[in-house]
């Protein structure tokens, strides 16, 4: 049920006064009048203006829409919002289709009577441009207003604050007086002191660039920069500037902590792309160039998922964790069974059969799935960010990967301290002769080791078909990196990977607003190759006698 | 008796195998088609063979060319730029085809270039690009920088009020040198270089964390803005996803990018996209007689309902039917022949008008500028009046400005300088 509304059930009082009319006039024989009264209301008027397809006639009919303010306007610019509004071929009758995506119900959109199911060929969409969408925007968002909702009031308190305008200041002044929440308030009284920044008395100024004092919000500074540029008087001059420094203070902090962030990002991308490798190059020795693909093929595991299960894509993102660590795992110990084991000690033969291996897995992709790119969604709450402020606001899909890659570190950490696997890879990649002398399989160990290595590469194709191109090059991009890390942490030791990877994230990112992301790359794999001269085992070498090993 | 009716049946049945196989290989003309269909630019480049499969296989059906049937001659040059100039030389020199269409990277054009000239071959290039080129043997039926870059800029300017400007591409050729054009032209406008933002990144680029932020940045100063995208290819997805998850929507900042058409987005999940804004000659969606058969012809002709068309496709439908036009007209596949018959000829293009080749080997064009809807599709929100005609060497760089391309006699020169009033050469940098 709605709540109380009066100033609906006025509106609806006086529709229903209307009809009274039409009734009477309708009695009265005067058809005419009816027909004339009917397509006088701006939503009729409205519906005109859509079927041309000039856009400035759009501008007008939303502005039509937007000053009518009642629910069967808001509920157009909805539609036309979601791309559901569209004209009957055979009529020219303005449609709203139904919520869903796909459903064929439609209605009209100014009677709302039901016109049943209409073929796509039957009608014409439409069309939108930013302008147009902006405009909704701005007009849902001064409708909301009056919203009981509280979210939906400071959704649209925010929404105008981005993009002020006269009138949006006048409605908000206008409600200040009845809004109960603080937090809304708040964000109103912004709106209103932005509007007061320009005004003339001097006082009402001064007070507003007091209020503004600390806020970060884009739209404030640019009205302080406005004034302060603007004004003659240098006293005022300088209580701005005074906050204005004070916000371009409060700004760098937070673009510190995004820095950082973005850093701990790219870190947790490159951490989870070696990791598998620092187990079958750092614990085993072996020069796998198919690593790359292997993480492709968990990438391509997470789109079959997908297509499968096209209604759950949340669901299936999570499912195909477990299906690309058993994909790639499998395939990882066929190339370890099938190639990899008559080459080990010769490590410039492993390194060409498997590249080798890498242009044939790449091929088969290529020739089962096409050489195009596939589409991997993104679950919704993955999409979007956590704004915490408006300067500062993490991207949820990678807060999601920095979350993942800890755990799949900590997982595996686990694995080869706590498990009798675990053991036994360490006791190999250890002294082999020895284990064997023990009673350890080590032809079953290094299969199993290889397979646990690559099973984790398939994972961390889950996580990157989140953020890039899922296509058969995808493994190519990551190769280098992943050795780079693997090395530049110290073979055999997976906290060198951990902090590696990390530390080369941050300082990537520190550098590429310096330098350019292209000069950036550049200099981070130089001070790698220098940084190897000088400790070539690298950050965290292993020590004691396994090391010589 | 006997033997000497053996022996003549032998001979007249040995005469009429040579004369059929004689026959046979007058019968044919060979087109050749160099599009990579294994490694990075397989993506992009195996949809135009099958174009070019396609318009064969049409032009066969109408009763072939000048009485005989096309052959289609199909290598691979593998993403590989030197083995472009290669399997060219093959196509030329051992295939004898009459034309070559393909090539997609301007590097591969480069590579291409010096073996279509020394072998006088024919080269039908179908891709948008950089310009600062007009070769005797190569047609540019793709978007010179004034038919799709400067009319876009003039969109953001006019319709849309932009004043502030980010210019962000991938680090090669086309992009750096259409910035390079973009950028003197928006000071021409009077755009101040604090309001201009020029940003490189890598093939591939897929961290676009900082990028994104810094362009959100930028364009917080109340001033319009928009981001003029060349980037390439792979790189767009992550760059588009970013951009969505900061927030950043197209209503606030804009892209328009010269690079991403529908093919691009078969592959990519379309939210945070719609919007951005795409400058072409063609999109599938233009309401057209033309278009729609066009559609229809190749999606039974490659058997999947799904598949969509996009501009380079056009291109080459419009330089296959202008080649066919011309050797027709000039009654021989002979490359002197047709490059002169070529200049002029004007052929229906998809989107319900008409192409001409000029003699500066570039095409005239609508420019239209769509946006991203959710479907993958482009809403056109404005186009050019008319038909643009491409210009070869841009008006807009200090190098070039003076500099004209034009094949026909008397003149019959890529690059003629119209001040010093020399023809420099080929090999203008």
């Amino acid at each position: 049920m709605k709540p109380y509304n009066p100033e609906q059930i006025s509106r609806h009082m006086s529709r229903l006064l209307n009809w009274i009319l039409l009734l009477a006039c309708l009695t009265a024989g005067q058809l005419p009048a009816l027909y004339a009264a009917e397509s006088d209301t701006p939503l009729h008027a409205a519906a005109e203006l859509f079927k041309s397809k000039k856009f400035d006639q759009k501008y007008q009919a939303i502005q039509l829409l937007a000053s009518d303010g009642s629910e069967q306007a808001r509920a157009i610019l909805v539609a036309l919002m979601d791309s559901r509004l569209y004209t009957l071929k055979r009529d020219q009758r303005l449609i709203m289709l139904g919520r869903r995506s796909g459903s064929p119900d439609a209605v009209d959109a100014i009677t709302g009577e039901s016109v049943g199911n209409v073929a796509r060929g039957a009608m014409n969409k439409i069309t939108l441009n930013n302008r147009m969408r902006s405009q909704i925007r701005n007009a849902l968002a001064m409708l909301d207003l009056r919203n009981p909702d509280k979210t939906k009031r400071l959704a649209a308190v925010n929404q105008l604050l981005d993009r002020p305008d006269a009138a949006s200041a006048a409605l908000i002044q206008s409600l200040l007086e009845q809004e109960s929440d603080g937090q809304i308030r708040e964000a109103m009284e912004i709106v209103i002191a932005l509007g007061k920044l320009s005004s003339g008395d001097k006082t009402e100024r001064l007070a507003a660039v007091e209020l503004l004092d600390g806020n970060i919000h884009p739209a404030v500074r640019n009205g302080l920069l406005k004034l302060q540029q603007s004004t003659s008087d240098e006293a005022f001059a300088a209580e701005i500037k005074q906050v204005l420094d004070n916000i371009k203070a409060t700004l760098q902090l937070y673009s510190l902590v995004e820095n950082i962030f973005f850093g701990l990002s790219l870190g947790s991308v490159l951490v989870l792309a070696a990791i598998g490798l620092a187990i079958t190059f750092g614990v085993m020795g072996v020069i796998n160039m198919a690593h790359g693909e292997l993480i492709m093929l968990g990438a391509y595991a997470t789109y079959v998922m997908q297509l499968l299960m096209p209604e759950h894509i949340g669901a299936a993102l999570l499912l195909s964790i477990p299906v690309a660590f058993v994909i790639s795992g499998l395939v990882g110990i066929g190339i370890e069974r099938g190639v990899i084991r008559f080459l080990y000690g010769r490590s410039l033969e492993t390194l060409l059969a498997t590249f080798g291996i890498s242009l044939i897995l790449q091929q088969t992709v290529r020739s089962i799935f096409s050489p195009l790119n596939r589409s991997v969604e993104a679950p919704s709450w993955m999409s979007g960010s956590w704004e915490i402020n408006s300067a500062l606001s993490l991207t949820l899909n990678r807060l999601y990967i920095i979350a993942f890659c800890l755990l799949v570190f900590a997982a595996l950490f686990l694995v080869l301290k706590k498990t009798s696997l675990g053991l036994q890879v360490r006791a190999v990649s250890q002294n082999r002769a020895m284990a064997r002398a023990m009673g350890v399989r080590s032809e079953w160990v290094d299969a199993m080791t290889f397979g646990l290595g690559s099973g984790i590469a398939g994972v961390a194709g889950v996580a990157l078909s989140q953020l890039t191109n899922v296509g058969p090059n995808l493994g190519q991009s990551y190769i280098i990196d992943s050795f780079m890390v693997v090395v530049f942490g110290g073979v055999g030791n997976l906290w060198g990977t951990l902090v590696s990877g990390m530390g080369l994230g941050i300082a990537n990112k520190f550098l590429e607003p310096w330098s350019g992301a292209v000069l950036a790359k550049i200099l981070v794999l130089v001070f790698i190759i220098l940084f190897i001269q000088k400790r070539p085992r690298g950050l965290f070498p292993q020590k004691g006698r396994a090391a010589e090993g | 008796m006997k033997t000497s009716y053996l022996k003549s049946s032998l001979v007249s049945m040995a005469i009429a195998l040579a004369g059929m196989s004689g026959a046979q290989a007058a019968e044919t003309i060979k087109v050749g088609i160099l599009h990579s269909l294994s490694g990075t630019m397989a993506i992009s480049e195996t949809t135009l063979k099958d174009t070019m499969l396609m318009l064969i296989d049409e032009q066969n059906k109408k009763g072939g060319l000048l009485g005989m049937q096309l052959e289609p001659v199909v290598v691979d040059p593998a993403s590989n730029w030197p083995l472009f100039a290669e399997k060219a030389r093959e196509l030329l020199s051992q295939e004898k085809v009459a034309a070559i269409f393909g090539n997609w990277t301007s590097v591969s054009r480069k590579s291409v270039l010096p073996v279509v000239e020394e072998l006088n071959g024919l080269l039908f290039y179908p891709v948008q690009y950089e310009g600062e080129e007009s070769s005797k043997n190569v047609f540019y039926t793709g978007a010179a920088p004034n038919q799709q870059a400067i009319p876009a800029v003039d969109y953001l300017m006019n319709d849309i009020g932009v004043k502030r400007w980010v210019l962000a591409g991938t680090d090669y050729v086309y992009p750096r040198t259409t910035n390079k054009i973009l950028e003197a032209y928006l000071k021409a406008k009077g755009v101040a270089d604090k309001d201009i933002m020029i940003n490189y990144t890598p093939f591939g680029h897929s961290d676009w964390q900082s990028i994104v932020s810094e362009i959100k940045k930028f364009g917080s100063t109340g001033v319009k803005t928009a981001v003029v995208s060349t980037i390439n290819g792979d790189a767009n997805v992550p760059f588009y996803k970013e951009l969505g998850n900061q927030g950043l929507s197209a209503e606030d900042i804009p892209v328009v990018a010269f690079s991403v058409g529908e093919e691009e987005l078969s592959g990519i999940d379309t939210k945070p996209l719609v919007g951005h804004l795409a400058a072409w000659n063609y999109f599938m969606s233009v309401d057209a007689e033309a278009n729609s058969g066009f559609i229809d012809a190749w999606k039974s002709f490659i058997k999947n309902d799904k598949r969509v068309t996009n501009d380079p496709m056009e291109a080459h439908y419009i330089g296959f039917n202008m080649w066919v036009k011309a050797v027709e007209k000039a009654g021989t596949t002979d490359s002197d022949a047709v490059q002169q018959a070529i200049i002029g000829v004007s052929v229906p293009n998809l989107t319900g008008g008409y192409s001409a080749m000029l003699p500066n080997h570039h095409v005239t064009k609508p420019v239209l500028i769509g946006e991203i809807q959710e479907n993958g599709q482009f809403e056109v929100v404005w186009q050019t009046s008319g038909l643009v005609a491409g210009d070869a060497w841009s008006d807009f760089l200090p190098g070039s400005k003076d500099i004209i391309a034009d094949w026909r006699a008397p003149l019959a020169c890529g690059n003629y300088n119209v001040k010093t009033a020399k023809c420099s050469g080929q090999n203008y940098e």
